[in-house]
Formats: structure tokens, C-alpha cells, sequence
């Protein structure tokens, strides 16, 4: 449109500049989860996340190493060593020997502190304390420091919450039963909903406006209703709680989009290609398998996305035909939801749950984020 | 058993038990039950044909029919009884029951709240960002960034959200945003700014859009057109309606103005912001705004494009500013897909509760009818009040219903 018109260049500027909003607005929170889920409980607790990418300035109380460690320098005793531990860089920018006044030196300075000796204390953290007599006692001395620290991230929360087999709050589990839950029931309706949807697209038969008329309304029945009937039938009949159970409602609540969708893109195929099959000899079956199925990929791969995304992100199905007593057969919806009532405040635990839960859908999102337009656009635009 | 293997037989069992059984029908109808042979020929093969389809169907009807198809009537049946009293008929005693409890109603109140604001912002959203989106170089990356949230579970939007939300201790550093933000505001200029004039536009511009349909509802009434609007009997009284909610809304948003611009705001004390009756369903309907504007924005997005471009060219030949030519030329033209973005948000909207159960399950005034009814279902044991607000669910829906299967009809035809 800009081509005809000619827009002005300061109205160019202004849509760029607010769609880097918008899209810095929609990104934000789940970056912040994203950044937070490598940093330590520590760090998340004393700074917000969007300061983790700074270096920090912080207070803090600091040992020199003990007195066993002195060493008999030139007739002098003599302490040294580095305050941080081992692996950490930080840059000292005042510090200080008591509590009251914690930043009473700069770094290089000496501090004289009569009988104890005297301390220089370096901007890496390297410290020298010396004295003329024996250092004693059982613990190093304390100095206060104001130390910024680069941005520091670990994968500890990771390695903790994926791999190890002693945390019962783990993700593992979690993660492979919610594999088990998604893949069967992504794949059953799709055979199903494939027959069904040929036969309403391209078979003539006395009720078939009516059919799709139904399979349109039960599109948007609410599952809620289904939850009590269907788990007393579920008991009645001896499923129980359990996978087959939920394979069996996950097909049923998907069905009527599958059906719609592959409807909707079944009836747009060319209709040569099927008559001249049937000249040709070929029976319903075989046009189905040979030429309806190939035909209908691009409708069959954004049912399966819509399918496996609403499968994987489900909660409240997996609550009610799942998740037993026991617990074992926990997905990760629901781990995490129990992890936000016992761990409310451990945001590390958190934030890497859910991003564990999160990085799957959005893996296939943006792989497969094509056909899961071109789904939504047959299923509403008509 | 390995549940890995149980999943891995179960997809060889179902699927293969799927084509089988699709492929053995088939061939038992066309060999043994009516072969395309013999002195029948002709009457085998059309016989075979009337019945091949349900053959193709009767999988899909039968999980319809026990998945979605009974659990309404059975529910229904359920709301009319005790569970209690072994199943006894008790009339409306359950919706009786529910309706004197102020939890249901609260529910209510705020699920009607969730109505009409998150379908209202996601769509303007959706429509705004599609419009912005679509004449950039880089709209598509774009896109897909406020798209993304699609493909997150509520319960992981719900941690997202949560983060930002927390609350500290006045004397230490916040990390929540919403709070760090907060504290920004000392009550100033900028406060006055952001807190009141801002909000104050935003929901006068939802007043004016809500007169406009006010307008459009009642226009022909007023002019007695309604032999052209429409005609059927039920035109006047839904544009009767639609005129009374558009007023209601109108009435509301006054209302909100108002306490807007006269709130008092605790500026400089960090909030807990999922505590704050009231406003903490504002903050619970982020989540699901953050979700559902991409959705709008790319059914949207594909209906702008639809556009035909000699009318946008004609609009500018005329000397249409790009404001008319979005408002005057491509919204009529959009109206349709517009509907159908706001009916399918509302739909998910009926149906939220992994957010609130996740956030803040019900309490602190945030109780929606999911959220009750699991409540009522699975915490109460009550299955009988429990079944009934699941109806009431329904019944919500049942216009959209309507209205869906309506439009499927005419365009078949």
C-alpha cells in the first residue's frame, strides 16, 4: 500500500517503533522466566531478573582464610589469599573492617587495625593481612566489601530439576508421562477424524448436513460437561483413572476439530482427480489411502499441532482421567501447579519447571508454526 | 508395565486397529455382503454404496456420541439430581442451591467481567498489531513473536505471570516488574499521566466504540428500516438487546471513569497485586490477553490481506487520511472475520480455569464458573450443583452454538 500512497517516512517510524513495543511487551515475561531459570535462588531473591544483565553491585560480609593458614614471611606473619571463592570474578569498589562503616577504604588501601595487623585488600579480592606477632584463634576475620559481579548464570537448575534421580520434585517423570499422554492421543484421532471427515466431504448419503451441523455444535461444547459422566462411565466400566482413560477423552474432545478441519480442506480438493479415480476402478478405500490422505497433508500436520499442543498444555483433562492417588502418572501441568502451592517462593524451582514444560510446544511452534497458521486460518475464515 | 510401552502398544493397537478395521469393512462389504458380481450386480454395488459411508463414519459417531453427545444429557440429568439421595429427583433443588451461595455469584460477576474485557482487548490488540505488523519488512518475525504465547500452557503462562506479579518487602529490591514499576510512581505528573489519563482514554474509547454499536443496533428501529434490516421476527428484539448491552457497557464505563480518576493510589508501598479484590481479575486477564492476541492478530491479519486493493486505492484516490481508510474501508470489510475472532476468544473465555485454578484458585474474589464448578465437582464432592453450573456453562455457550451452526448451514447452502 505504502508503494500507491507514498506514506510519509515519520509514519514509517512510528509503526516500527510500536511494533518493537509490542513485541518487546510480549516477550518480556517469558524472557524473564527464560533468564531466571539460570540464575541461582540466590540471585533471584535479592535483584529482579532485568538487572541480571548488569553487573550487580552488592554488601558483602567476607572471611580472610584462618589463622593455620599464615605463613612467617621476613620475621613477619603473614595471611594471604583471595576473599571470593574459587571460581568467582568480582571487582571490589570500597570496603571496610567493621559493620558501622563498611566502606571506610578503597581497594589497595591498607587498614590498620593495631594488634590484629594490618590489611590490604586489593579490587580482585586478593588480600594481604600482616602482623608482627602470631595470628590466633579458629576463624579468618571478617571484611566488608561492596563487590559488583558480572552477569552469572548456571545450568545447576537444570541439571537439578532433569537429572537428578534423588529429587522427588523432579521434571523427569513428569516430562515422559506427558509424552505418554500426548503422542497416543495425537495420532488415534487423527486416523478417525480422517475416515470420517472423506465421508462427509465426498460420499453422498441422506444425513450428512445434519452430521456436520452436529460436529459444528460439538465443537464448542464446554469439556466440562463431559467430566463427571464420562469419568463415572470411565469407572463403571473398569478404564479407571489412567492413560487409556485419557487417550480415549483426549480422542473424543478432539474429534469434532478434526473432523472440521480436514472437512473444510477434503471438500476443496479437485473433484477430477477423484471422479477419474473412480472411472478408472478405484474403490472409496483406495482413493482415500492413495489420494485423499497424501492430498490432505498440510490439514492432517496442523490438526496434529493443534492436537499436540492442547494435549501437552492440558490440565484439567489430566486431572480428572489421570492423575490417581498414587501420584506416578503425574504430567508436568500438574507438578508444576503442586510446585507453585509447596514452592511458591523458590523461583528457580519454578521457573525451570515450567520452562522444561514450555521449551517442547515451542520447539514445534516455531518449527511447524506454517501449517499451525494455515489450521487456524480453515478453521475460523470461512 | 512400562507406561512407554503401554503408550507405544496402544498406538499400534488403535491406529492399526483404526485400519483394520476401515480396511476389513470395506472388503467384507464389497466381497462376502454384497459382491460387485452375479446376477445382482447393479443392486449389490448401490447397496454397498448406501452403506459404505457409515462404515467411514461409525468410529467418529460413536466416540462423538459417548464423548461429547451423552455427557450432556447426562449431565443434565445429573443437575437434576442428588447425589446423596442415591440419585433421587430433586427438580431445580441443585440450581436453587447454587444460586443462594454468594461464591456462584461472584463467579458469575466475574466471568461476565472476563467476557467482555479479554475477547474486547485481544481483538482490538490482534486487529491493532495485524494492522502494524503487515506494512513492516520484518512484520512476520514479528508476528510470530506475539504469536508465541499460543503455544504456551496456561499453567505456564500462569508461573510467567506470577513473577511478575510477586511481591516483596518494602525494604528490598522487587522482582516482580509489575512492583519495580509500581514504585516508580511517586504520584507526580507521570503518575497522573499513566495512572489516570491513560486508562481514562482507554475506556472512553471502549464507551465510544460501544455507542457506535448502540448506534448500528437501533439505527434501523429508530428510522423504521427494520422491513430492510433483517426482517425475521427476532431482529428487533436481539437488536433490542444488543442495544441494552451496548448501553449497559456505556453505563459501565462512565462508572469506571469515574473512580479512575478519583481512586486513591498507594503509591511507594509495594502491592500484592493477586490480593487486591476487584483488580486482581484484571491481572489474571493479562494472561489470557497475552495468549489469545496472537490468535487474533493472525486470523486478522489473513482477512486485511483479503481486502480487495482497488477499494483501499479508490479510498485514497479520494483523499482518505490512513486513519479512514483503516476505520471506514477495511473494518466494515473485516466485520465478518472480526465476529468470528470475538465468538471463538469468548468461547475460550467460558471455559478458563487452568489460570485461575494456577494463580490464584478462587480465592480473594477471582472464583470464575470453571474454577467453581471443579471446585463443587472434585473438592465438594457436590456432583449435583457441581452438573448444574457445568449447564450454566452450557447454557452461555448455546448462543455461539446457535449462531456457528447457523452460519455452517448457509454457506453449505
Amino acid at each position: 500500500m505504502s508503494s500507491i500512497a507514498g506514506t510519509k517516512s515519520g509514519l514509517t517510524w512510528a509503526v516500527q517503533i510500536s511494533v518493537v513495543l509490542l513485541v518487546a511487551l510480549w516477550l518480556f515475561p517469558t524472557v524473564g522466566l527464560f533468564v531466571s531459570s539460570f540464575r541461582t535462588a540466590d540471585q533471584i531473591s535479592s535483584s529482579g531478573w532485568w538487572a541480571s544483565m548488569l553487573p550487580s553491585e552488592r554488601n558483602e560480609t567476607l572471611r580472610t582464610a584462618n589463622p593455620d593458614t599464615q605463613v612467617q614471611e621476613d620475621g613477619l606473619w603473614v595471611i594471604r589469599g583471595n576473599l571470593f571463592e574459587a571460581d568467582r570474578q568480582a571487582e571490589i569498589s570500597a570496603w571496610g573492617i567493621t559493620s558501622q562503616d563498611i566502606a571506610a577504604y578503597t581497594p589497595g588501601e591498607t587498614a590498620d587495625m593495631g594488634e590484629d595487623g594490618r590489611l590490604t585488600v586489593e579490587a580482585n579480592g586478593d588480600y594481604r593481612l600482616v602482623n608482627e606477632t602470631e595470628f590466633s584463634g579458629r576463624r579468618g576475620g571478617r571484611v566488608f566489601v561492596t563487590a559488583s559481579s558480572p552477569p552469572e548464570f548456571t545450568l545447576d537448575n537444570y541439571r537439578e530439576m532433569l537429572f537428578d534421580p534423588s529429587n522427588r520434585e523432579g521434571m523427569t517423570k513428569a516430562f515422559f508421562n506427558t509424552l505418554t499422554v500426548v503422542i497416543p492421543a495425537t495420532i488415534i484421532p487423527i486416523v478417525i477424524a480422517a475416515f470420517a471427515a472423506y465421508a462427509l466431504a465426498w460420499m453422498r448419503f441422506p444425513g450428512r448436513a445434519l452430521l456436520i451441523a452436529a460436529v459444528v455444535a460439538l465443537l464448542v461444547v464446554p469439556l466440562q460437561l463431559a467430566l463427571i459422566p464420562l469419568l463415572k462411565l470411565h469407572l463403571a466400566v473398569g478404564i479407571g483413572k489412567g492413560y487409556l482413560g485419557v487417550w480415549l477423552a483426549h480422542t473424543g474432545f478432539g474429534l469434532p476439530l478434526a473432523i472440521y478441519l480436514l472437512r473444510n480442506y477434503m471438500v476443496g480438493l479437485p473433484r477430477d482427480i477423484i471422479e477419474n479415480a473412480k472411472v478408472d476402478g478405484a474403490t472409496d478405500f483406495q482413493i482415500f489411502v492413495k489420494i485423499i490422505i497424501p492430498l490432505s497433508f498440510p490439514a492432517l500436520a496442523s490438526f496434529a499441532i493443534f492436537q499436540f499442543l492442547w494435549t501437552w498444555n492440558d490440565l484439567l483433562v489430566a486431572m480428572v482421567f489421570l492423575i490417581d492417588a498414587t501420584g506416578e502418572t503425574t504430567v508436568m501441568t500438574k507438578q508444576i501447579v503442586e510446585l507453585l502451592g509447596t514452592r511458591g517462593g523458590n523461583w528457580e524451582i519454578l521457573a525451570t519447571a515450567a520452562f522444561v514444560s514450555i521449551a517442547v510446544p515451542l520447539a514445534v511452534f516455531f518449527a511447524l508454526q506454517r501449517y499451525l497458521v494455515r489450521g487456524l486460518l480453515a478453521g475460523s475464515v470461512k | 508395565m512400562n507406561p512407554a510401552l503401554q503408550g507405544l502398544i496402544t498406538i499400534i493397537v488403535g491406529v492399526g486397529g483404526c485400519i483394520g478395521y476401515f480396511y476389513l469393512s470395506n472388503q467384507f462389504l464389497d466381497k462376502v455382503l454384497f459382491p460387485a458380481r452375479g446376477k445382482h450386480i447393479g443392486r449389490n454395488i448401490n447397496r454397498a454404496n448406501m452403506i459404505r459411508p457409515w462404515l467411514f463414519l461409525f468410529p467418529a459417531i460413536f466416540a462423538l456420541a459417548l464423548y461429547l453427545g451423552y455427557p450432556v444429557i447426562e449431565t443434565l440429568r445429573l443437575s437434576l439430581t442428588d447425589r446423596s439421595l442415591d440419585g433421587a429427583f430433586v427438580g431445580l433443588d441443585n440450581y436453587a442451591q447454587m444460586a443462594s451461595e454468594p461464591k456462584f455469584w461472584e463467579a458469575m460477576r466475574n466471568n461476565m467481567l472476563w467476557l467482555i474485557v479479554v475477547p474486547a482487548i485481544s481483538t482490538a490488540f490482534g486487529l491493532l498489531s495485524a494492522q502494524l505488523t503487515d506494512r513492516i519488512a520484518w512484520g512476520n518475525v514479528a508476528k510470530s513473536f506475539i504469536f508465541m504465547p499460543m503455544a504456551i500452557s496456561f499453567v505456564g503462562a500462569a508461573v510467567i505471570f506470577k513473577l511478575i506479579y510477586d511481591t516483596r518487602p518494602a525494604n528490598q529490591d522487587q522482582i516482580g516488574v509489575l512492583n519495580a514499576v509500581w514504585l516508580m510512581f511517586e504520584g507526580g505528573p507521570g503518575s497522573f499521566l499513566f495512572l489516570r489519563l491513560l486508562p481514562a482514554a482507554i475506556v472512553i474509547c471502549f464507551a465510544l466504540l460501544m455507542a457506535y454499536v448502540f448506534y448500528l443496533a437501533l439505527k434501523p428501529l429508530i428510522r423504521r428500516e427494520s422491513a430492510r434490516a433483517g426482517g425475521s421476527w427476532w431482529a428487533v428484539p436481539l437488536r433490542l438487546f444488543a442495544g441494552f448491552v451496548a448501553a449497559w457497557m456505556i453505563w459501565l464505563s462512565a462508572k469506571s471513569v469515574f473512580s479512575v480518576l478519583s481512586a486513591e493510589f498507594a503509591f511507594g508501598a509495594p502491592q500484592t497485586w493477586l490480593t487486591l479484590p476487584f483488580w486482581n481479575s484484571f491481572f489474571l486477564m493479562v494472561v489470557l490477553i497475552w495468549i489469545q492476541t496472537g490468535f487474533a492478530m493472525v486470523i486478522l491479519s489473513a482477512a486485511l490481506r483479503g481486502i480487495p486493493e482497488e477499494t483501499i486505492e479508490a479510498a485514497i484516490l479520494d483523499g482518505a487520511n490512513p486513519f479512514q481508510i483503516f476505520f471506514k474501508i477495511k473494518v466494515p470489510q473485516i466485520m465478518g472475520t472480526i465476529v468470528v475472532v470475538w465468538t471463538t476468544i469468548t468461547l475460550v473465555v467460558l471455559k478458563v480455569f487452568d489460570i485461575v485454578f494456577a494463580m490464584t484458585n478462587g480465592q480473594w474474589e477471582t472464583q470464575v464458573l470453571a474454577n467453581y464448578m471443579y471446585d463443587k465437582l472434585f473438592r465438594a464432592n457436590d456432583w449435583g450443583v457441581g452438573s448444574a453450573s457445568a449447564i450454566v456453562i452450557m447454557v452461555l455457550v448455546l448462543p455461539i452454538l446457535v449462531w456457528n451452526v447457523y452460519n455452517a448451514r448457509k454457506e453449505m447452502n
